[in-house]
């Protein structure tokens, strides 16, 4: 039987306003399919976005659904979560909106280790206002503000993470949707703050002045900038550059979560006050 | 009648608490952080929430996102971190969110007088955010009323489903009196709660053209989608240029349909009045303080104050500007004119004005100086 899809999608919103060869698609697609594996009931699970391609997703995703401000899912996103503890919100950032302008807030969603399911649909480029460099284009690259080829030092998103006290933190790409599906699910499962980094096609806005404008090319070179964990550490520092591990790079499932934090100093202080009122 | 001592700012926690509010994101400023700080101290024991966010902008898309699914919520600020929270507050608009956000106003641009008094805000709460919008602020004009209008911030804010800015000023935040409130039970008679739309054929947006948005509780099997793009009565983003003019007319009209929920101000010994002055919060004690004084001295002075200052009264000021001599009319407050102007608009008139903007309040003196001058013609 074919798998169903339309239960969990606005099918009347369909089809997306992605590009053709962009990789939102697939994170959507990996995206349900892992809400399914773990069992959620779609009226408990609220979907936040920020501004962006990647911020277009939870128009398509059917439950109670947020577009929020550039850069600023993750604060909002906390204020829902920490209304509705056992719920299951999800946060969608592009690597603009979470990289640059919502900074701020991803360290410190990573350092709360509130129980969110953030991803950043990492695509090296801004895409929806015509190819801007982003925190995370490579150097050597061409973007419209970067027409001599970029400058700039790019972010390791998961190693800042890391660095942020992230509890979960994940690299997977589009090439392979099986895979990006295993470490959604995974991250899902996990009780805290869990950040998966996904590496995504951008034929139209930053592959065609790079050499990399059909999918297939865009999708070869995040091969080429990509190694499996498992062999990340033989490699030579040369052979590291501008490569990334993908695959789980850090999950502590003994952490504190925060609402369970909240939960608890809440249950507490009533104790004493309690006592005191006995006493 | 419940006796305390207390401050503005104390008030304010007390009253969010009393009026309902489960969500407070806070982020320290100058001269607010007291309401943060009771809040941070009385709300975990009652299982509401308090975060203290990383910057000002997290605090208010924190209380946001808590208001959206279904929270009464609260954040504090001062000038500098209102105007790094204007877009989110232009978000509340455009989605209709309710939210009471509290501004103790010290002075300003910039830095400025962090620990002083100012009334430097009161355009920047007409129009804190870019493009079109109907902001509610009130303006509390005594100790006692830092209680009574954050309560009516909550009712407002819920009612018209957008966020209300509370205006306090240094010196009303950090005044302790000794003050009486209405009791408990009698404040809880007065509280209004957000609508909710049960119908199957629900849609947030999709209501009369002078009514609020109606955002159903998050996780209650009613899946809508929130955006702060122009958006149809689903709540869906749309282009279509008839939807996007309607959206914006009722997201005014809801407010000025209902001007009488809204409206609220003072008129102090008014009726036999020859010489009036205009101001609103704290620079009304004084102004009250001379009014006292001078009728001592059988000079007939009154006081008009807005306590809703956005939308202002401007029909009562109209219809009160012709009961005096344009001359006799006086214009007080601690900025350079932001609501001379409203009163000059509204009364059709040029009154006289004095201001101060130094960071020290106007002092009831200064105040009768004036209108001696005005009063023998200097």
């Amino acid at each position: 039987m074919a798998y169903d899809y339309d239960s969990k999608l606005r099918t009347d919103r369909l089809p997306t306003q992605w590009c053709p060869g962009c990789g939102d698609g697939m994170v959507l697609k990996a995206l349900i399919r892992a809400i399914d594996a773990n069992g959620w009931d779609m009226k408990d699970v609220c979907l936040v976005s920020g501004i962006g391609c990647s911020g277009r997703i939870s128009s398509y995703v059917n439950c109670n659904t947020v577009h929020t401000t550039h850069g600023r899912p993750l604060p909002y996103a906390t204020g829902i979560k920490l209304m509705h503890p056992a719920k299951h919100v999800i946060v969608v950032s592009g690597d603009g909106d979470g990289l640059a302008i919502g900074g701020n807030h991803f360290i410190h969603a990573c350092r709360r280790n509130i129980d969110l399911k953030y991803i950043v649909i990492n695509n090296f480029i801004y895409g929806l206002t015509n190819s801007q460099a982003s925190p995370t284009t490579p150097q050597g690259m061409w973007a419209v503000t970067q027409p001599f080829g970029n400058i700039d030092q790019p972010f390791d998103a998961c190693n800042l993470a890391i660095g942020a006290g992230g509890t979960f933190v994940a690299r997977s790409t589009t090439l392979d949707l099986f895979k990006l599906e295993k470490i959604l699910t995974e991250s899902f499962k996990h009780k805290g703050f869990s950040f998966v980094e996904v590496f995504s096609g951008c034929p139209v806005n930053f592959g065609k002045k790079n050499e990399l404008g059909t999918p297939q090319k865009m999708d070869s070179w995040i091969d080429s900038i990509i190694v499996p964990l498992a062999k990340w550490n033989a490699l030579s520092k040369e052979e590291k550059k501008g490569r990334f591990p993908i695959g789980i790079l850090k999950q502590d499932a003994e952490a504190d979560e925060y609402c369970e934090e909240y939960a608890k100093l809440v249950t507490r202080i009533q104790a004493e006050k309690a006592k005191k009122a006995g006493g | 009648m419940r006796k305390l001592k207390a401050s503005g700012n104390e008030l304010v926690a007390l009253a969010a608490k009393d009026a309902g509010c489960v969500f407070f994101g806070g982020y320290p400023i100058t001269p607010s952080s007291e309401v943060m700080h009771i809040i941070s101290n009385t709300f975990p024991s009652e299982g509401r929430v308090f975060i203290q966010m990383e910057d000002e902008i997290a605090a208010i898309c924190v209380a946001l996102g808590a208001s959206m699914s279904g929270a009464k919520a609260m954040t504090n600020t001062s000038g500098p971190g209102m105007a790094l929270k204007s877009e989110q507050i232009g978000y509340a608009h455009m989605a209709e969110i309710p939210l009471v956000i509290v501004n103790v106003m010290r002075g300003g641009p910039s830095t400025g007088l962090p620990t002083r008094t100012s009334q430097g805000d009161v355009l920047q709460a007409k129009a804190p955010t870019p493009g079109d919008v109907k902001t509610i602020v009130l303006v509390p004009g005594n100790t006692e009323e830092c209680y009574t209008e954050t309560v009516r911030a909550f009712n407002l804010a819920e009612r018209f489903m957008q966020p209300v800015i509370l205006l306090l000023d240094e010196t009303l935040g950090h005044m302790a009196r000794d003050i009486s409130l209405p009791d408990l039970a009698d404040v809880q008679k007065t509280i209004i709660n957000r609508k909710v739309n049960k119908r199957d054929d629900y849609q947030p947006y999709n209501v009369k053209d002078d009514e609020p948005a109606i955002l159903n509780p998050f996780f209650t099997g009613h899946p809508y989608h929130i955006t702060g793009l122009n958006h149809d009565q689903t709540g869906f983003p749309t282009e279509n240029a008839i939807l996007c003019q309607k959206l914006i007319d009722r997201q005014f009209k809801k407010v000025d349909a209902h001007l009488g929920e809204i409206e609220r101000y003072e008129k102090y010994q008014v009726d036999d009045a020859e010489y009036l002055i205009v101001c609103y919060g704290s620079v009304s004690l004084a102004a009250r303080e001379a009014v006292l004084r001078l009728r001592k001295e059988e000079m007939k002075v009154g006081m008009f104050r807005p306590l809703t200052l956005w939308p202002s009264p401007e029909k009562r000021m109209f219809e009160l500007a012709k009961k005096f001599d344009p001359q006799n009319i006086l214009v007080v407050e601690m900025n350079k004119g932001q609501y001379l102007r409203e009163v000059e608009r509204s009364m059709r008139n040029r009154p006289q004005f004095l201001s101060k903007v130094n960071g020290r309040p106007i002092s009831p003196l200064e105040i009768i100086e004036k209108l001696q001058e005005m009063h023998h013609g200097i």
